[in-house]
């Protein structure tokens, strides 16, 4: 239920995959009743596309994407989290009652409130993009893979989600080309090693897609060479972006500060924002690392923040309740 | 009403010869954004099943009608009326984002 009757709650949560499930574990478990927002079709995050994640520690194995988060799910619910399938539609977070609005207008109240709305992919930025997107244009090789069996598909990127996909697609595909505007990769040695040594998969150096070819599907690519400036065309059927992603924070834009690229700005050694008991975790805030086991430990972070600024909170009102009103003043003898 | 599933060979039947629009998921077990956006299905079939049929074809193991209709990214969800895709949309989407994308046949 919502709790514009009951008072504002103590903390909720907006966003899930690793830190707000992780916050939200935090928060139950320090009986703060957390409310998680978890979004209607993006709980669980980014791992929810990914197919196994291979360096998070505990699983020597592996363990899948999806699987991981509905385990730190079950986790979060277990200690008493209330978990909302919905979104986020507008927040108001300055003053001492934040108020939460979302996508079936039902309105949140709280002391505090951990940001963890994570990213977005980045898109090429291309005039076809949006026209060929499900139409060979794709941003999601788990779901998608399957519908270029025996084709010759690209992979634009150099980071581990790249290899990821592109490893990951020679199970269906003919021939993976791997498009990357460096002559080095940015992945971690071990997918590098791996992406390498697989006969499937071609690299295209020193590239960079500049325009898509296709009326009603994708039939090519034209590829600018980043050091000579030279153009080639390349026959793919399918195209799958993994150039990054960019900040969630559009919901917050002009509340909680934000870096010149969108991230949300915290506190250095803190998850604290310019707005007290505001806090942020996870991809929302970190360009840097952007792993699944770093954004659980700033969830960690954000939830042991809002769990002191509440005491804190307390404190100063019981205190403030101990201060005579003005009728009850007596002088003191000088 | 539940969103119902389809097959290759009751596709015809199912959607092309249905008496008012329908709305096909088209999906695959190991999608994970097909199970965001599955439940919200079920809740907008609850809504608004009178005025829009709601089914689901497994591509995986219905691949057929998906190659035909040119299907390369899924969750799609295609909308026939009268034999003809006149409405898609592609990827999960939030509920609202949903529910204005269908405004043309659940309003």
């Amino acid at each position: 239920m919502t709790d514009s009757a009951a008072g504002p709650r103590d903390v909720v949560i907006v966003g899930s995959g690793p830190a707000g499930y992780t916050a939200a574990i935090y928060a139950a478990r320090a009986r703060l009743s957390p409310v998680l927002l978890e979004g209607s079709v993006t709980a669980g995050g980014a791992l929810m596309n990914t197919t196994d994640v291979e360096n998070f520690p505990g699983f020597p194995d592996g363990i899948m994407g999806p699987e991981l988060m509905d385990a730190m799910r079950r986790q979060a619910e277990r200690f008493g989290t209330e978990i909302v399938t919905d979104d986020a539609v507008s927040v108001e977070l300055d003053g001492p009652v934040k108020r939460i609005v979302d996508g079936s207008d039902r309105v949140w109240t709280a002391r505090a409130v951990i940001l963890a709305m994570g990213s977005g992919y980045r898109e090429l930025g291309l005039p076809d993009e949006q026209r060929l997107s499900g139409h060979g244009v794709s941003w999601c090789a788990t779901c998608d893979g399957f519908f270029f069996r025996d084709q010759e598909i690209a992979v634009v990127g150099g980071g581990d989600s790249a290899l990821e996909e592109a490893t990951f697609l020679t199970r269906f595909a003919k021939r993976v080309h791997v498009v990357h505007r460096r002559s080095q990769l940015r992945a971690s040695k071990v997918m590098q090693e791996r992406a390498l040594r697989d006969d499937k998969i071609t690299f295209q150096w020193n590239s960079v897609v500049s325009a898509l070819h296709g009326e009603d599907r994708l039939t090519g690519i034209r590829l600018t060479d980043t050091q000579t400036g030279a153009q080639r065309d390349l026959a793919v059927t399918g195209l799958f972006v993994a150039i990054g992603h960019d900040p969630r924070s559009d919901l917050v834009r002009g509340q909680v500060h934000l870096d010149e690229t969108g991230y949300v700005l915290v506190r250095p050694g803190s998850t604290a924002t310019n707005l007290p008991g505001v806090f942020a975790a996870g991809d929302l805030v970190d360009h840097t690392y952007r792993q699944a086991v770093t954004a659980a430990g700033t969830g960690c972070q954000a939830a042991l923040d809002a769990e002191r600024y509440l005491a804190e909170l307390a404190d100063a009102q019981a205190d403030a309740a101990l201060v005579p009103s003005p009728d009850d003043r007596v002088s003191l003898p000088a | 009403m539940a969103v119902t599933p389809v097959t290759d060979s009751t596709f015809s039947a199912e959607v092309l010869e249905a008496d008012k629009p329908v709305l096909v998921d088209f999906w695959a077990e190991w999608c994970g954004p097909c199970r965001m956006v599955s439940p919200v299905l079920d809740e907008l079939s609850e809504t608004y099943g009178d005025k829009l049929k709601f089914v689901k074809l497994n591509v995986d193991e219905h691949p057929q009608i998906a190659a035909q209709y040119r299907v390369t990214s899924i969750p799609t969800l295609n909308v026939y009326s009268g034999g003809q895709v006149v409405k898609q949309v592609i990827g999960a989407k939030p509920k609202a984002a949903l529910v204005a994308d269908l405004r043309d046949f659940i309003g």
